[in-house]
C-alpha cells in the first residue's frame, strides 16, 4: 500500500465528466456499438462514499516480469519477436498532481498484429514467446514504465477492409472507482491511426491526439529498445473548501 | 485573456475491445503462469465479516443477445458500511474483505458471478442513508466508456423506497432494473444495454 501518512486523505467528490471529450456512446461507424449503446440518458450523481472511494493494490502484488512482455511469457532463454520498446509516463489527475499507486494494467497483440486469444481468427503466425500482458504500479511521482514488443496493425470485421492501428490497450485505478478508465494507445506517425472506426468515435481531434505516443528519443537505450512516452490524466477532485454540511453535522 | 485554471483534460475513453479478458483476467483466457492469479477474483476470505452472498446476472444487447465477452468490476461497503480505502475516513473496513471484484462473463452462458458479502448502508452526501446497494462498472467490445450502475436487493424494500438515489428515478418502472433479485443466498440481476428494460446507468 502506498504512504498516504504525508498526503491529506482524499475525499473530495470528482469534477464532472466531460462527456463531449470522450466517444459518445452510439457510433454507427463502430457497428457494435448500435446494440451495445445505452438510449436513454444517464442519471447524473455527483460522487457518494460508495464511488469516490477505490480499491488500493499494493506494490507486493507485483512480480518481477509484470512489466516485461518481451520476458513475462518466454521460455527461459528466450524472448519475444519485434520491436523492442520502453512504453512510459505519468499518471497525473486534472489538477495535474500525480497519482500515485496507480494499477496500470496493458494487452495487446503479438509484432504481427495476432492476439493470444481462442476467438482470434487473423492468419498472422502466434509467437510461442509472447503472452500479451502486463501490469505495474505509479510510483509516487506517477511515473510507471513497462518493455514490450511494438503491436502489429491488424484486420477486424467491421466495414469490408477495417484494420486497427497499432495500439495497446491500457486499465487504470486511481483512488476513486468513479476515476476508472480503459483506453488505447497508438503509436506517433502512424497514418492509419486516421483510418480507424474506433479511434473516430472520439468526436475532438485534440482528445485523439491525447492517446498518440510520441517517440521520445531521450529515453531510447541505444542498441536495445526505443521509447515512447504515453501520460495519461484521470479526472481531478474538487478540493473540499466549502462542501455542503448539514448544520451541527 | 484571463489566467488559466491549469487543468488537464481527462484522458479519452477506448472500448476494451474483444479481447479484454487477456489484459485483466488472463487465466480465465488460458495465457497461463503470467500471474499467479486473476485480479477480483477472491473478495472474501473465511474471516470476513457479514451475510454471505453471491451477485450473478447476464448482460444484453439491444437484440436480447446475451454478452459473452465483457466484463463487469464491482465495489462495495463491508458489513459496517465501511470501504476498503484510504480516502473512507468514517472508520475502519474489514480487513478481510476488499470490497472489489472482477469478472469476466462466460464465454459460454455470459453469466458473470461474485461471491461476496451483503454490504451494509453508507451515507449520502446529505446524510441520509442510502439502501444496502454494491457499485457495478461493465466494459465490453461495442461499450465506449465503461458503464456504472448499481444493484440494490429486493428484500430491501423500505430502504430502496427511501433511498436517495432510487428516489430521483422520474420513470418508476425503471426502478426495478437496479434491483437484483433475492433466491436463498444468491442476488440476480441481469444489465440491459438498451430496449424497453434498459438498465439505469449513472453519470456518476
Ligand atoms: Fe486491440
Amino acid at each position: 500500500m502506498p504512504t498516504q501518512s504525508n498526503q491529506r486523505p482524499e475525499t473530495g467528490a470528482f469534477f464532472a465528466r466531460d462527456r463531449a471529450w470522450h466517444a459518445p456512446a452510439l457510433t454507427p461507424e463502430y457497428k457494435t456499438s448500435i446494440l451495445r449503446s445505452p438510449q436513454r440518458p444517464l442519471l447524473s450523481l455527483d460522487g457518494t462514499i460508495s464511488e469516490i472511494t477505490g480499491p488500493v493494490f499494493g506494490h507486493s502484488m507485483i512480480g518481477e516480469l509484470d512489466n516485461d512482455l518481451i520476458h513475462n511469457y518466454a521460455r527461459s532463454g528466450e524472448s519475444a519477436i519485434g520491436e523492442r520498446i520502453i512504453v512510459h509516463g505519468r499518471v497525473l489527475d486534472e489538477n495535474a498532481r500525480p497519482v500515485r499507486g496507480a494499477l496500470l494494467e496493458f494487452w495487446q497483440a503479438n509484432a504481427g498484429g495476432r492476439y493470444r486469444h481462442k476467438k482470434e481468427t487473423y492468419l498472422a503466425a502466434i509467437d510461442p514467446n509472447f503472452g500479451g500482458c502486463g501490469r505495474t504500479i505509479t510510483d509516487d511521482e506517477g511515473h510507471y514504465a513497462f518493455r514490450t514488443v511494438k503491436p502489429g496493425p491488424y484486420p477486424w470485421p467491421n466495414g469490408v477492409n477495417d484494420w486497427r492501428p497499432a495500439h495497446i490497450h491500457f486499465s487504470v485505478f486511481g483512488h476513486g472507482f468513479a476515476q476508472r478508465l480503459i483506453t488505447q494507445m497508438y503509436f506517433e506517425g502512424d497514418p492509419m491511426i486516421w483510418k480507424c472506426p474506433i479511434v473516430q468515435t472520439i468526436p475532438d481531434r485534440a482528445a485523439i491526439e491525447q492517446l498518440i505516443a510520441p517517440l521520445d528519443w531521450g529515453q531510447t537505450i541505444p542498441m536495445d529498445a526505443r521509447a515512447f512516452k504515453f501520460d495519461i490524466v484521470l479526472r481531478g477532485r474538487r478540493s473540499t473548501l466549502f462542501e455542503n454540511r448539514l448544520e451541527g453535522n | 485573456m484571463v489566467q488559466d485554471l491549469h487543468r488537464l483534460k481527462e484522458t479519452p475513453s477506448q472500448t476494451a475491445g474483444p479481447y479484454v479478458h487477456i489484459g485483466l483476467t488472463p487465466n480465465f483466457c488460458d495465457i497461463r503462469g503470467v500471474y499467479e492469479t486473476d485480479l477480483g477474483t477472491a473478495m472474501v476470505n473465511e474471516r470476513t465479516l457479514g451475510e454471505r452472498i453471491s451477485l450473478r446476472g447476464r448482460i444484453f444487447d439491444g437484440g436480447e443477445t446475451v454478452l459473452r465477452d465483457g466484463m463487469v468490476e464491482i465495489w462495495q461497503a463491508d458489513a459496517a458500511g465501511f470501504h476498503n480505502s484510504p480516502s473512507e475516513l468514517r472508520g475502519t473496513a474489514d480487513p478481510n474483505f476488499t470490497g472489489w471484484g472482477r469478472c469476466p462473463t462466460s464465454g459460454e452462458d455470459g453469466i458473470f458471478h461474485f461471491d461476496t458479502i451483503k454490504p451494509g448502508r453508507v451515507p449520502y452526501k446529505d446524510g441520509r442513508w442510502m439502501a444496502p446497494h454494491i457499485t457495478l462498472w461493465i466494459v465490453a467490445r461495442g461499450i465506449n466508456i465503461g458503464l456504472h450502475t448499481r444493484a440494490y436487493f429486493s428484500d430491501e424494500a423500505d430502504a430502496n423506497a427511501a433511498d436517495p438515489l432510487l428516489s430521483r428515478i422520474e420513470h418508476r418502472a425503471r426502478v426495478e432494473t437496479m434491483i437484483a433479485q433475492r433466491e436463498g443466498n444468491i442476488y440476480t440481476i441481469d444489465i440491459h444495454l438498451q430496449g424497453p428494460k434498459e438498465t439505469v446507468f449513472l453519470d456518476i
